[in-house]
């Protein structure tokens, strides 16, 4: 016990010495235009030799040189490229700080039923992970908690922000169910054989969330005279407000959960993973269900699968017009989700056109979570999240960061990160002379 | 029956016979002196040898005489076999039987025990030559019973626990005497396997490497042992030193380790008899290679459940290919000459024994063969071939008597005789009633049917064109035939009795009719032969047999690839030499190198590839890799330097494959990061479809794996008892082994008797540089410490892995001589990698170190061109040189550059051919070759996709077909697969 202490307590005061997180930036009070770009549009439009205009944080003009007339203060982007800053949705940034640190760990709460677990609260607005992100232009993210059968409700939040209040765009946007598996993994700390079997509580878990369901339509539609916290939470997911995002990977129940939303009357359901989710793309169009794919950058489930399946997945739902985006939940994903845009790179790889991949991180990430009125693509009317490029931000080497900016306020690109780089660069410069 | 047989073993029991010198108190002695003679029976006296309507005769628990005709003594009994067959019972090598296992010891505290419980014995607890089943040992007539209806009269036990697990017993399944008898060889054999003592709790070994290691090492002790050495008395290795000489079986699970186990053999000079998997087959060549009899268990998988196509979907390609195949594995060996015996080990040898060996007959195993295996060959290992498994003269009387030929399936075993003691099974008397009858009772005339085996028919009654609900038992020759009334509106029966004792054209016997009255009735055989025709010859489909894959898994290969001559025309072509890269060139590839490079180059016989806008470069090696592992970490000590990772090398792992895809081609093996000093490292050619041996890279150099800080301090695993527990701690640890290394080394070089110790061998060769080191490490204090340290004992650090802290120090790198591999831009993931940062690698470049980037990780391993890219974005590195950092620098680290990671003439043809530029995240790779040799073709992955899918569809039609037949089915499972980083700790099969 007394160890844990003291070691919480060396580990606080390292924090504290650290360097200091990078400084919110403040309102856009001009205007501004970006010259000359390429401009990745993000809904699979491009405009060559662009300009783009923007005050009091949003897109005033956009077009083509000629159709458009710059105004303000010019920013002179030829020869380099212009996208709407990246979407993390599935994201777990600001809960975890350190994973083998069990005291910076907010994600993951007990119990079963949780939509009452907000992860707003907990989103760590300064964690050194979230200023990682922007330099590779992945500029807003939605937060999820992740434990229990309902793990709880998340919030969208764009990553330059003084705190939690400031940092979020959409307030509980969505509840999160984490579908139970037809398979189970055997327990190998208690001899059982480590491999899958059926699992024989699949059906009852099943049954468990239902009853969830309706016990909190019952109650809603009561006096309320006791206050159910849980149920209480619900209701802005039968009134439409809160989206509902279904964790799934199988076949068979994804099909449970086409039926689930039809039994429960579910406007809008995201399924969030759906590694078999290609087989039945169809049904999936029909009941207007959207994908965020596993992560791109992952192994095939099954020996026997394609190696390029995580690859291709995208491709294969959105050849079937399924509306489909990225996410980068998984092992190490918190510092992962920076790689995004080399997510959606590698779709094209194997299949996809590079302006439909980057709406896969854009516009349709956008659609998917109910942020496309202000967010996901570089249009008039939406917010000045955008970036500048040196180059074609899917790819490794193009993704080089000039400037961006978070609903028109340019935000700095330094980190823990560079500031470190920095710091021995100059070291060994300095040494040299 | 059963009741019977039971009381049969009870009333032998009570009239146990006592030896010749024992006193006796309970009557008067009598002594025994008759023979007992078998006649006209067909007799196998070995497998290729039978003798039809032959005589032998038994005395005093051994066969006598054996011959056409032996003189009959006066004072002996006649038993008549006509019709019969007799075949030496079998004998089981590998067996547990009437050993009790021990109990598993408790919990301890919760913490890891490190030293060993037993005092006067090895250092390790798991390494118990010592162990004598006798103590343990008690006749567990159930099972002999059991073993009695399969056909076994003999089984070599012993008591299965622990590495080296003690002597075997040779034991008779005599159901009637006593030990004394029983006991054929109290010392048949030694056992070992790789799996722990259950009666300790000490840690090491915690992997199959370290199991490896630890046989090793006892073995050399021993050896150091015998020449009295040792100042202590040491009771295992003075009974390993006597088990010497003895035949050394060794049980395994599975194919990897079986030929793990005959590697370890070879090493000793010890060939050892290996307790198999029943998946040979998956392997032959190693398989016979090995020169190893192998112990076979007879046991098959059973069908998966399929019926629900998403359970279906989960079963692999090849449990299901295994389901197919394993029956025909017996065959395959006996083809091959690989001898095998059989054991019952792992199923009901009552239910399962016969039918799973008359199935592999089915499958094409000769019943020679099956014989030999059960017979001949067991008692050749034994060295018992005068006494067991066979008929003649001086042999043990063990011999079954069966109705017919044993491989025919309506074959009845009688009588199972072990010494000369009999064990009735079913009664061989019994008269045969099979037949159709024509039935008088009570002025009625029927026309019954009976049909079946003697012991148990069945009958059908009709009275003219209606069926007469009729129920038939036969008991002792006593016939009791139940006929409901043909009027169908009564409950009323005719109850028919008879005794028939011997064959006869006409039964007769009591009727008793419905109204309680008796009478008399006659059955009278009818004159048709033709009606005992009843089995219909099932029109035997030969059961089609997947072919076997290399791997056997899904993406194996059913040829393996061959070296291939290739032209790649038009090319741009990173030589990552100081051509750099060149537009519009040719490579030409000729036995297994670069032969060319150039332009306008002649294919002269090589198949020309057109690769033009496409770019060739030399294929990617990641210098930090677990895949192609069935263990990571030896966590049982804070060194474990002895143990190697060539040990335990998994050529069937599917990462290999999809590494290929990805341009991978060479990899380090490494050993994880649970202690200051791990493990050697085994590097790799990804040979997909080639065995364990194969796939090492050729005389690679010798590398080891060192780790610091919080893994080796266990910070994250809740263990405390182990040193050490800081990075202070880690120091000592290495100057501690490096220390008493040195003094090894002289102590070696002083007395021609040292104890050679496995573990100290090796950090003597890292010290004098023979073996390099690869270190697991993050801040800059303790890779500073670790360069100091080795500096003090004049070695250097050849690469710190990991290093993610490396930008901080690269200066003190540089000068020490280390190279750097490191995540490309990894962090965030525990405390020790709060300061990584993705600038690491550039850093490091720009200070001259040779940088390279590495996986650690079986999905960033395959696509590491991406991860080298960026460098470019983060620090600016030139394409080329970045480039460099997934080819030729692990190939400089690993000092394997003179063969691999740059395309230059004489060079090995270990090419990738990408789609587009290798740093693009747009690239994919079309063609990898290792050697000249194609591993990975796009175009042949799509043919392979294709076969597995029909591959699948087939198979999954016959598991249906299958459970429709009724063959009983398993629930589906699947193999996790498991993502091992360093860290990983448990093991995996």
């Amino acid at each position: 016990m007394r160890i844990t202490y003291i070691f919480i307590f060396v580990f606080i005061c390292s924090l504290g010495t650290g360097l200091a997180q990078q400084t919110p930036a403040p309102k856009q009070n001009n205007t501004i235009s970006i010259v000359g770009a390429t401009a990745h549009i993000g809904n699979g439009q491009v405009i060559e030799n662009s300009i783009l205009t923007f005050e009091e944080g949003k897109i005033t003009a956009i077009g083509a040189s000629g159709d458009v007339d710059p105004s303000g203060e010019i920013i002179n982007a030829e020869g380099k490229h212009l996208y709407p800053g990246f979407i993390a949705a599935n994201a777990t940034l600001g809960l975890v700080e350190i994973s083998a640190v069990r005291a910076t760990d907010d994600e993951d709460e007990i119990g079963t039923m949780l939509p009452h677990i907000r992860s707003l609260i907990a989103y760590n607005a300064e964690s050194k992970l979230i200023e990682s992100m922007r330099p590779n232009g992945v500029l807003m993210g939605q937060i999820v908690p992740r434990g229990g059968r309902i793990s709880g409700t998340s919030s969208i939040m764009q990553f330059d922000a003084w705190n939690w209040e400031d940092a979020v765009v959409k307030e509980d946007d969505a509840l999160h169910i984490n579908w139970p598996g037809s398979f189970s993994r055997g327990r190998w700390w208690a001899g059982e054989d480590p491999g899958i079997k059926p699992n024989e509580e699949y059906q009852q878990h099943l049954r468990g969330l239902t009853e969830f369901f309706n016990s909190s339509r019952a109650y809603l539609g009561g006096d309320r005279k006791i206050k159910n916290l849980p149920y209480l939470a619900m209701e802005s997911v039968f009134d439409g407000d809160k989206k509902v995002f279904v964790h799934v990977d199988g076949e068979r129940e994804i099909q449970d959960v086409i039926q689930f939303k039809k039994d429960q009357n579910l406007d809008e359901l995201v399924i969030v993973g759906g590694y078999e989710a290609h087989k039945i793309s169809d049904q999936l169009k029909e009941n207007n269900i959207s994908v965020l794919v596993t992560r791109a950058h992952s192994t095939p489930d099954n020996e026997d699968d394609d190696y390029d399946l995580p690859y291709k997945l995208a491709k294969l739902l959105h050849n079937e017009g399924v509306l489909v985006g990225l996410q980068s939940s998984g092992s190490m994903e918190r510092m992962n989700t920076r790689n995004l845009p080399f997510y959606a790179g590698t779709t094209v790889a194997y299949g996809m056109d590079k302006e439909e991949a980057l709406s896969l991180i854009t516009s349709n990430v956008a659609k998917i979570l109910g942020i496309d009125e202000f967010a996901g693509s570089l249009e008039e009317g939406k917010d000045a999240t955008l970036f500048i490029s040196e180059g074609d931000a899917l790819d490794m080497r193009g993704n080089i960061l000039d400037k961006a900016f978070i609903q028109g306020r340019e935000l700095s690109l330094k980190s823990h990160q560079t500031e470190l780089y920095e710091r021995y660069k100059e070291k060994y410069e300095s040494q040299s002379e | 029956m059963k009741l019977k047989f039971l009381l049969f073993v009870f009333l032998a029991g009570a009239q146990l016979q006592a030896q010749e010198y024992f006193p006796k108190n309970d009557g008067v002695k009598t002594t025994k002196t008759g023979t007992t003679v078998f006649k006209n029976a067909r007799i196998h006296v070995n497998p290729t040898t039978i003798i039809d309507n032959g005589m032998f005769a038994i005395k005093d628990g051994k066969i006598s005489a054996v011959g056409k005709n032996i003189s009959v003594p006066a004072n002996s009994q006649t038993i008549d076999l006509k019709g019969k067959e007799v075949y030496p019972s079998f004998i089981d090598l590998y067996s547990e039987f009437g050993v009790e296992k021990p109990k598993a010891a408790g919990n301890g505290n919760g913490q890891p025990q490190y030293d060993a419980s037993r005092e006067g014995y090895y250092w390790n607890d798991h390494i118990r030559p010592d162990n004598d089943p006798l103590s343990a040992f008690s006749f567990d007539k159930d099972k002999a019973g059991k073993l009695h209806k399969a056909g076994f009269g003999v089984v070599n036990t012993h008591l299965a626990d622990g590495i080296i697990r003690g002597n075997g017993m040779l034991i008779a399944l005599n159901p009637d005497g006593s030990d004394g008898d029983r006991i054929l060889k109290q010392r048949s054999a030694q056992y070992l396997s790789f799996d722990k003592s259950a009666t300790s709790r000490q840690s090491y070994p915690t992997s199959k490497m370290g199991a490896m290691a630890l046989i090793r090492q006892a073995y050399l002790d021993a050896e150091w042992y015998a020449k009295g050495k040792a100042e202590n008395k040491d009771l295992a290795l003075e009974a390993l030193n006597r088990n010497k000489n003895l035949l050394q079986i060794f049980a395994t699970d599975n194919l990897l380790d079986e030929l793990r186990a005959d590697k370890i053999g070879d090493e000793f000079g010890i060939q050892y008899t290996i307790l198999g998997s029943g998946f040979e087959y998956e392997n032959l060549d190693e398989i016979k290679e090995s020169d190893a009899t192998y112990i076979v268990p007879l046991e098959f998988p059973d069908a998966y459940d399929v019926e629900d196509p998403f359970m279906a979907s989960k079963v692999s390609l090849h449990d299901m290919k295994r389901w197919n195949q394993a029956p025909a594995n017996l065959k395959m060996l006996a083809e091959n000459n690989v001898p095998f015996t059989l054991t019952t080990e792992g199923i009901d040898a009552e239910k399962d024994f016969r039918k799973n060996l008359l199935k592999a007959v089915e499958y094409g195993l000769s019943q020679e063969d099956a014989l030999a295996a059960l017979t001949t060959v067991p008692a050749g290992l034994l060295g018992e071939e005068n006494n067991l498994g066979t008929i003649k003269e001086g042999a043990w009387a063990n011999f079954i008597i069966t109705s017919g030929d044993f491989f025919d399936k309506e074959t009845t075993l009688y009588e199972n005789w072990v010494q000369g003691k009999r064990s009735v099974l079913e009664n061989m008397n019994v008269t045969n009633i099979k037949g159709d009858y024509d039935l008088a009772v009570d002025g009625n005339s029927y026309e019954v049917k009976i049909t079946g085996e003697p012991a148990k028919p069945k009958a059908e009654v009709k009275m003219g064109e209606t069926k007469i609900g009729s129920k038939l038992s036969f008991v002792d020759n006593w016939m009791n035939l139940l006929l409901s009334s043909p009027d169908t509106t009564k409950t009323e029966f005719i109850r028919l009795v008879a005794n028939v004792p011997s064959e006869t054209d006409k039964i007769s016997g009591k009727a008793i009719l419905a109204n309680g009255n008796e009478t008399s009735f006659t059955a009278t055989k009818k004159d048709t032969e033709a009606t005992s025709e009843e089995k219909k010859d099932e029109a035997k489909e030969t059961p089609e047999v997947k072919p076997v894959s290399f791997p056997n898994n899904a993406y194996g290969f059913t040829e393996k690839p061959k070296q291939e001559d290739i032209l790649f025309t038009n090319a741009t072509v990173w030589t990552n030499e100081e051509e750099g890269i060149l537009e519009n060139t040719d490579v030409l590839v000729k036995n297994g190198k670069i032969s060319r490079i150039g332009q306008n180059l002649n294919a002269g016989g090589a198949k020309v590839v057109d690769a033009t806008g496409k770019h060739l470069t030399s294929g990617i090696i990641d210098e930090h890799t677990h895949i192609a592992a069935s263990a990571i970490n030896e966590a049982g000590h804070n060194s474990s330097a002895e143990v190697s990772m060539e040990d335990v090398v998994d050529p069937t792992d599917i990462n290999i494959y999809r590494n290929l895809a990805g341009g991978v081609t060479t990899a380090q093996l490494l050993h994880g990061s649970a202690n200051p000093i791990g493990g050697r490292s085994a590097i790799l050619r990804l040979k997909w479809g080639e065995s364990a041996e194969d796939i090492i890279f050729e005389d690679s150099p010798k590398f080891i794996k060192f780790a610091l800080g919080e893994n080796v301090k266990q910070s994250n695993w809740g263990s405390r008892s182990r040193f050490p527990q800081s990075r202070m701690g880690v120091e000592q640890v290495f100057t501690d082994y490096f220390t008493r290394a040195r003094e090894y080394e002289q102590n070696k070089k002083n007395d021609k008797d040292y104890r050679k110790d496995l573990e100290m061998e090796t950090i003597v060769e890292i010290l004098n540089m023979d073996r390099y080191v690869s270190a697991h490490s993050y801040v800059q204090s303790e890779i500073n410490m670790l360069m100091k340290v080795a500096e003090n004992f004049d070695f250097n650090i050849n690469t710190f892995t990991h290093i993610l802290e490396g930008y901080k120090l690269a200066d003190k790198m540089k000068e020490h001589g280390a190279g750097g591999s490191t995540f490309s831009d990894w962090w965030a993931y525990k405390y020790e990698v709060n300061d990584a940062i993705p600038f690491n690698a550039p850093i490091m470049h720009s200070q001259g170190i040779t940088v390279a980037i590495n996986s650690d990780d079986a999905e960033m391993s395959r696509r590491l061109n991406q991860e080298a890219a960026k460098s470019v974005k983060y620090g600016g590195v030139s394409e080329e040189d970045a480039w460099k950092f997934v080819t030729l620098n692990p190939a400089k680290l690993l000092h394997i550059d003179d063969k691999v990671g740059s395309i230059k003439t004489g060079k090995d043809a270990d090419l990738v051919l990408w789609s587009d530029h290798p740093l693009s995240v747009y690239a994919k790779p079309e063609k990898t070759l290792i050697q000249g040799t194609v591993y990975f073709d796009i175009e042949r992955d799509e043919e392979l996709r294709e076969r597995i899918s029909e591959e699948r569809n087939e198979l999954i039609t016959q598991m249906l077909k299958a459970k429709n037949n009724g063959v009983k089915t398993q629930p589906v499972t699947k193999k996790e697969e498991q993502h091992i980083h360093c860290d990983f700790l448990e093991e995996i099969h």
